[in-house]
């Protein structure tokens, strides 16, 4: 039992840093682009992703389903029920939300700073770093909250993971499979760790936020 | 290095209001020429032209006799060679060495001469002791002395001062005034001073000219500005009577 609630664990840490970093890589630099406003279709594309921010994580869960499932198109990938699918799950549900709040975070970087950097010299690419230096701390806030998501995210995991003991099950969806088996100590023990893990990971991430800040 | 400047016909507005109305300025290599005049005479929009931060509406900014080129290329090094301190300046977070030292990393200065440069432009404010304060926990004064430190730390060719003392006590302020004088007589720069310190104008400018409702009043040397002003607005300015 001990060596299962281990693996358990280490599934979650997995699945969700792996989509929390797969989410950031993708969604930091376009929600820098987006906040600096040099990607055109601004409406359309802020209307979208306000949209994805708020797609509930079943609807992820199915979409992905459908697209992993034997019949879809990455069917062949076999990618169904393994956690390489999970990651892909939390992946779109996490994505929408680090890209939202970066995008705010650098948009609301004075206009002021941006212009301090172009009066000093910076050219296009400086101007970038300079305010997503700037903006650090608030990204990392779009990180810690990702993987806050992804962490204790359930319905996409559990439909495309589907809890498959040994193999894709993790925190959140043994907390579900414990109270359908009446198996509160249990749950409860597991939520303990999960509350652990988010607590070690924010104390991580909020101490390099103060480091920026300084 | 220095640059000449010349302003003609330069015209701007902001929601139908005229802010500059056919601006025409020439400014000779190493001249410190002020522009004076009061609030909301269009003196920050020209400069905020002249530095590439706003397009003018109609006129040209030529700059050592050429207009500002259209190639990104071009244009960035032309926009190095000119520097601005502000009003309020924003300061970068972190350390004062990274907020002075940036723009020689954004133009690939590397050590030893960086940090060389640094020291040296925090001295010339007398600021070499708050080199690993942090830009948050400096005073108004101090923060401006490190604005101005940021602004010239590159040498540029042309310097343009936005009221760059307007919020400073006497004493930060002479500090500042000193420096942009020493800077002047050392490297020749070219300045561009804003200010409505009639005062500051006379201690530091070569020429003054008056920006009044967005039209070049009058200019001239400092002496014949201030003692014999030949048109009736200057001399209303002069005497504090312009009604603002």
């Amino acid at each position: 039992m001990a060596g299962d609630i281990v693996d358990i664990t280490l599934l979650s840490l997995y699945v969700s840093s792996t989509s929390t970093l797969v989410a950031t890589a993708v969604a930091v630099p376009v929600g820098i682009a987006l906040g600096l406003r040099e990607i055109g279709s601004q409406r359309l594309l802020k209307n979208i992703l306000f949209t994805l921010y708020g797609l509930p994580p079943v609807l992820a869960g199915l979409l992905v389903f459908l697209l992993v499932s034997r019949g879809g198109p990455l069917g062949p990938l076999g990618l169904l029920f393994t956690p390489l699918g999970m990651v892909i799950a939390q992946v779109v549900v996490v994505t929408p939300i680090i890209l939202g709040i970066t995008m705010s975070v650098v948009s609301t970087v004075e206009s002021r700073l941006k212009e301090t950097a172009f009066v000093l010299g910076a050219d296009a690419h400086q101007l970038r770093v300079t305010v997503m230096r700037e903006a650090t701390a608030g990204i990392l806030t779009a990180v810690m909250v990702g993987f806050g998501r992804a962490i204790s995210e359930v319905g996409a995991v559990f439909i495309v993971g589907r809890h498959i003991e040994g193999q894709t099950q993790v925190l959140t969806t043994t907390i579900i499979t414990d109270i359908e088996q009446a198996a509160y100590g249990h749950a409860i023990a597991v939520g303990i760790i999960l509350l652990v893990i988010a607590g070690l990971v924010y104390s991580l991430l909020y101490r390099l936020q103060e480091r920026t800040l300084q | 290095m220095t640059m000449s400047v010349e302003v003609e016909a330069l015209r701007k507005s902001f929601d139908r209001r005229n802010v500059l109305v056919d601006v025409d300025l020439h400014i000779p290599p190493g001249e410190i020429l002020a522009v004076i005049g009061p609030n909301g005479a269009g003196k920050t929009t020209l400069l905020r032209i002249v530095d590439f931060l706003l397009r003018p509406d109609a006129g040209a900014v030529r700059y050592d006799g050429r207009d500002g080129p259209a190639d990104p290329e071009a244009r960035l090094a032309l926009r190095r060679r000119i520097s601005m301190v502000a009003q309020n300046p924003r300061l970068f977070r972190g350390s004062v060495f990274y907020s002075v030292s940036y723009g020689l990393c954004v133009r690939g200065v590397e050590p030893p001469e960086l940090p060389i440069r640094t020291l040296q432009a925090l001295e010339a404010v007398g600021l070499v002791d708050r080199l690993h304060a942090r830009t948050s926990d400096l005073s108004a004064g101090e923060a401006q002395r490190v604005a101005f430190a940021r602004a010239v730390v590159f040498r540029p060719d042309l310097l343009l001062l936005d009221e760059f003392a307007a919020n400073l006590d006497p004493a930060n302020a002479r500090i500042l005034e000193a420096a942009v004088l020493e800077y002047n007589r050392s490297t020749g720069t070219t300045v561009i001073l804003v200010t409505h310190d009639m005062f500051q104008a006379k201690r530091l400018a070569n020429r003054v000219a008056l920006l009044y409702e967005g039209r070049i009043i009058e200019s001239g040397s400092v002496i014949e500005f201030f003692d014999e002003p030949g048109d009736p607005r200057t001399r209303a300015f002069v005497r504090g009577e312009l009604a603002y």
